[in-house]
């Protein structure tokens, strides 16, 4: 092997790097967080008796589900470039992310919800609680208990996924690492940096997680 | 049909094919990995549910790398590697080995389900028939296991088959990187993104559909 590693550069870089990945982690908070609201929406579209919102609902899922989620930044990015609409990377890979998102909790929100017998909404209305007392002393905590776990899995998906963003010109943590890659061409360097950066973010999410829902459901199992 | 100045042709039948044999290398690629990946994958599955304590942990500890590293940067990584060890390949085969590893790295915890969704108990009566450890699993693990786990397997199935797009970032000419050569070329970005979209979703929708449909007829 006549490579040399040389790896001053990539600790040179490591405060920008490590602005990018709070980049990284914004959008893909950002994106959580619309994608959750939407998706939250589309499981009560999904499950409602009227024609249309169920369509339009189930439309959005299996279009979100059943494409690649390259192809969903490249379409908010590019696609729409045909009818003079150009939105910035950010703005299209948050677009896509939420996009994608939503989509997927959708489901995850509908078997959530699927998992509470509607027996408990009837007995919890004829104790006398209102509509929305219900939904939150008794639903929201056994919906929340079902969907934590598949939640904090999506999470992490959209962190990595946020990688993509590099494709559609965005300068998170991989989209900056390539352009430290271009400039100084220590691409092995770089790359495997940036891997290790995604791995501490990603065990350090799941350790939160973990933490917080020890947190949360304390003494119920 | 080109006003003088514009150097961009029109969407054409020729571009069409050229789609369509970029799709055919996007089925190739994904097929070849989900191929490798599950037999590779099943293998694992077997450690991680067989092996001692430290097999478990090894196999458990390597195999969530490959779940928490993007899969465009382990792309990157293994592309730059091998050209730096001397052994530089055509982007399609480090595509494949990339896809086929991180395809394995997914069923591993699909197949370990499976043998653990097995009773012990079932196990121990077909053992105590005098069935071999091999016959034990080819005639009692596998036909019980498969019928848990087969709706898991088709999502990672599928989920490569989506994400097989991201090997156009090292230079392979699968579907979505075609894609953005004719758009280059004829700037109609719109449609040739609703074509392939369209592509994608019929390949993916149906067979998730039917994914759902044995899960069902299988649960009854």
């Amino acid at each position: 092997m006549d490579y040399q590693f040389l790896w001053p550069p990539v600790i040179k870089a490591l405060p920008k790097l490590f602005d990018a990945a709070l980049l990284t982690m914004q959008v893909s908070i950002l994106s959580m967080i619309l994608g959750l609201s939407i998706g939250l929406i589309l499981s009560f579209g999904r499950r409602s008796k009227y024609f249309i919102p169920r369509t339009l609902s189930s439309i959005w899922v299996e279009l979100a589900r059943n494409t690649p989620v390259l192809f969903q930044i490249f379409f908010f990015y590019w696609g729409l470039g045909e009818f003079g609409i150009f939105l910035s990377s950010y703005v299209a890979v948050v677009t896509a992310l939420s996009f994608n998102t939503a989509g997927y909790m959708a489901e995850t929100f509908r078997g959530g919800f699927n998992a509470i017998p509607n027996t408990q909404l009837s007995a919890a209305r004829s104790l006398g609680m209102s509509f929305f007392q219900t939904q939150r002393y008794i639903i929201i905590p056994q919906v929340l208990r079902v969907v934590y776990y598949p939640m904090t899995n999506q999470f992490i998906w959209v962190i990595l996924m946020s990688s993509l963003g590099m494709l559609a010109g965005l300068r998170e943590l991989t989209g900056e690492t390539q352009y430290f890659n271009s400039r100084t061409f220590r691409t092995f360097e770089f790359f495997a940096a940036t891997a290790v950066i995604y791995y501490i973010i990603a065990k350090l999410v799941m350790l939160g997680a973990r933490l917080l829902g020890w947190r949360l459901f304390r003494g119920q199992s | 049909m080109n006003p003088a100045g514009n150097a961009f042709t029109n969407l054409s039948w020729v571009d069409l094919i050229f789609l369509g044999e970029a799709a055919i290398r996007t089925l190739q690629i994904s097929l070849i990995s989900i191929f490798i990946g599950t037999i590779i994958g099943i293998v694992l599955g077997w450690l991680l549910s067989a092996g001692n304590i430290f097999v478990r942990l090894g196999v458990t500890s390597i195999l969530d790398v490959f779940r928490s590293v993007p899969l465009i940067i382990q792309l990157i990584l293994f592309d730059s590697f091998v050209s730096i060890a001397g052994f530089p390949m055509p982007a399609f085969w480090s595509g494949t080995i990339v896809l086929s590893v991180y395809c394995a790295a997914l069923v591993a915890m699909v197949a370990r389900a499976g043998i653990e969704a097995v009773s012990p108990d079932l196990r121990r009566a077909a053992r105590s028939l005098g069935l071999g450890y091999w016959q034990d699993f080819r005639y009692i693990v596998w036909p019980v296991g498969m019928r848990a786990v087969f709706p898991s397997w088709i999502g990672v199935a599928l989920s490569v088959l989506k994400d097989s797009a991201l090997v156009s970032a090292i230079g392979y000419v699968e579907l979505l990187r075609a894609s953005q050569i004719l758009t280059t070329k004829t700037q109609e970005s719109f449609k040739i993104m609703l074509l392939i979209g369209l592509f994608y979703f019929l390949m993916s929708y149906p067979i998730s559909k039917a994914g759902e449909f044995v899960e069902k007829k299988w649960q009854q």
